[in-house]
This record gives structure tokens, C-alpha cells and sequence, in this order.
């Protein structure tokens, strides 16, 4: 199926910073996918689980959500409550009848790693092998 | 306060497939507290709401409003607001919200997003327990404070049964046996004399096995 997934991306500060560093395409250049869209928020403590179901009701095929390592967060809990939004909206994609794969959580070293790039592949390849967003 | 959750989406989903506008009604009283049906869970419910449908192939317009409370008539009365934008309203108060939405608005249709659960408190955050089962006729000064009646899986009067192993119920290790927790604090208080005093059968009247309870305080009414 020749399908382009829209997907959406929150990413704390702290993970993604060197992606908006002044000129702004070097995640590009390092093969980024240009389908995923990055929404940097200050720490993705502060992410609510109505901010990840509005992306879907926005048309997004898939969200994920990279954040601080689950101990090692720069606001020391932040990225576990991530976590746990993520994991209340999964529970709810199951009880829709949906992929839960569709909502994924990512635990990172800050600053822009190879791992930033190969989990927006491999996000972008779980998506498509799903298709399209029901929703 | 009142506890409740919130019902499985699938059955929210079922209640309201025929509905082409429906405004989802949070409350901003215990239901807020426990996290069940305040703003915050509204506003989910709604998009929950809007995606289930949507997915399901309905069409529909789903809308979110709140009321300080919904068991105060003056706070029903708010409803008038958003007139003309619902065909159904999805309450996520307590069984009482909803009732009352039934008792005073004849004409709207109303249905539960909640289960409610049992009136308790916030024991450490995200755990609630119930505490008590508003039967009418408290006995907490014979027990030092902690309730048979809903904490005990038998409302024994007269506890602990054969069945407390080790301060645990019998029905699961996990629940603490609450006659056992009632001795051992009124030993702490010194009050273990009192122990000695069998309840007499009780009397549940007052408890709601008579019938829907009433109260009227002719001070107050108008
Ligand atoms: S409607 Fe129910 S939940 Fe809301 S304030 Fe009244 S008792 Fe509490
Ligand atoms: S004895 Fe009755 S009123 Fe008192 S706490 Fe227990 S259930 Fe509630």
C-alpha cells in the first residue's frame, strides 16, 4: 500500500534539542522521516492524555512521545508520568478496538542520538505496516 | 466522598449510538476529587467519544459543558445553557447527578458515563477505598472509629468471624480484616472492655432496606 503515514511526535525539550538547533535540518539530513511532525514541549511531564487523543481526532495514523531515561529525567519525574498518559491512551485505543501500537513511549539519552533517528523509523515503518488511522 | 469510574467505552459507546448531539456533563464535586467525571475526564471522554463514534461510522457532535454539581437543583437549572446544542446528555456525576438530571429535566434523555463505586476517600494517591456505607445509623463510637459495615466483607456486628487469618478476610489476602483492626485499636485506646459487649441483632431499617430515605430539617426548608 503506497500510504504516508501522518504521524506526530512530542518530544521533551532536553531529548530533542540539537533537532531545532539554528539551521533545522540536520534531522533531515540524517534521514529523519519527513512525515513525523515534532511538537518539543518544556518536559513531557506535562503532557496530558487529552493532548495525545487530539492529535488522533486531528488525523494523526500514529503519536509518540520521546522523553528523558524513566530515571534520569531533568524533572526527575517527568517522563514516568509520560509514560503513564501514553499508557492510559493505549489502554483506551484497546478498549476502541484499535492498535494499541499506534501510541508508543520512548525513554532517551538527551541530546540528538542516532537511537532519536532509528525510533522515528521504526515508528514510521510500524504505522505504515498498519495503515491508516480508523479513527 | 462519592467514588466512582468510569464505565467501559464500549458500553458508553452502545448507550449513545443513535445520538447526533450529545453534550457530555462533568461535575465539578466528588467526582472531580476521585478523577471520575470532573473537567479533566470530560474533556477525555469527549474525544474518546467523538473518535469510538467516528470509527464506528457515526456521526455525531459531541460537546462538553460542567456544573459545580449536578445534586442541587439550582445547579440543573444551569442545564438551560446549552439548550438547543444536545439531544442527550452524558453525565459523568455520580448516580445522584443523574438522577437528579432525570427527576428535574422531564424531557432530556440522560445517560451514566460512571459506575459509581462506594463512598470512601483517597488513601494514597491514584488508590481510593470505601469506608463507609451510609446505612443510617452509625455505630463508629462502638468500634473505635472503623466501620463492620463497610468493611467487613460479612457487615458483621459481632467480628471477627472464624474466617480472619492472621488480620486478613478470609474472602482475599489482600483485604485486612477490619474486626481485627477494631481490636487492636480499641486495645491501643484501652477500651478493650468493650469488646465484651455483644451487639444485639440490628435493626436495618435505616439502612435503606425500608425503602428510598428521606430526610427533612424543618429549619431549613422554605
Ligand atoms: S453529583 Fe454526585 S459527584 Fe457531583 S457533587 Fe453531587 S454527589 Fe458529588
Ligand atoms: S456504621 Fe454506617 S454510617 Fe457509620 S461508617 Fe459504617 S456504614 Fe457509615
Amino acid at each position: 500500500m503506497n500510504f504516508t503515514p501522518d504521524i506526530r511526535l512530542f518530544s521533551c525539550h532536553y531529548t530533542s534539542q540539537q533537532s531545532c538547533t539554528e539551521a533545522g535540518n540536520e534531522l533531515q539530513q540524517l534521514g529523519f522521516p519527513e512525515n513525523i511532525r515534532i511538537c518539543r514541549v518544556p518536559c513531557t511531564g506535562k503532557l496530558q492524555e487529552i493532548t495525545l487523543l487530539k492529535a488522533f481526532e486531528d488525523g494523526a495514523d500514529g503519536v509518540y512521545v520521546v522523553g528523558c531515561p524513566a530515571d534520569a529525567c531533568h524533572n526527575i519525574k517527568g517522563s514516568q508520568r509520560a509514560a503513564k498518559r501514553v499508557a492510559a491512551v493505549k489502554q483506551a485505543l484497546v478498549e476502541l478496538a484499535v492498535e494499541p501500537e499506534r501510541v508508543a513511549m520512548y525513554h532517551l539519552d538527551r541530546g540528538l542520538h542516532p537511537e532519536f533517528i532509528n525510533i522515528a523509523r521504526e515508528m514510521n515503518e510500524r504505522i505504515r505496516r498498519l495503515g491508516p488511522s480508523p479513527f | 466522598m462519592i467514588v466512582a469510574e468510569r464505565k467501559p467505552l464500549a458500553e458508553i459507546l452502545d448507550m449513545v449510538k443513535e445520538c447526533k448531539k450529545i453534550l457530555v456533563l462533568a461535575c465539578r464535586g466528588c467526582v472531580t476529587v476521585c478523577s471520575a467525571g470532573g473537567e479533566r475526564e470530560a474533556e477525555i471522554l469527549a474525544s474518546l467519544l467523538r473518535l469510538g463514534l467516528k470509527k464506528n461510522g457515526r456521526r455525531a457532535e459531541v460537546i462538553e459543558g460542567s456544573l459545580v454539581r449536578q445534586c442541587d437543583k439550582e445547579y440543573i437549572d444551569a442545564i438551560d445553557q446549552w439548550q438547543g446544542r444536545y439531544d442527550a446528555i452524558l453525565s459523568t456525576a455520580c448516580g445522584v447527578g443523574v438522577n437528579f438530571i432525570a427527576n428535574l429535566r422531564p424531557a432530556d434523555h440522560v445517560y451514566p458515563a460512571l459506575n459509581t463505586t462506594f463512598l470512601g476517600g483517597s488513601a494514597e494517591q491514584g488508590v481510593w477505598r470505601e469506608q463507609c456505607a451510609g446505612c443510617g445509623n452509625c455505630i463508629l463510637h462502638l468500634t473505635g472509629g472503623l466501620c463492620p459495615v463497610a468493611r467487613c466483607a460479612k457487615s458483621l456486628m459481632n467480628g471477627p468471624c472464624g474466617g480472619s487469618v492472621n488480620g486478613r478476610c478470609e474472602i482475599n489476602q489482600e483485604v485486612d480484616c477490619v474486626w481485627q483492626m477494631i481490636y487492636d485499636r480499641m486495645g491501643r485506646l484501652g477500651r478493650l472492655e468493650e469488646m465484651r459487649i455483644a451487639s444485639p441483632i440490628r435493626d436495618w431499617s435505616a439502612s435503606g432496606h425500608g425503602g428510598p430515605r428521606k430526610q427533612t430539617r424543618g429549619d431549613l426548608t422554605l
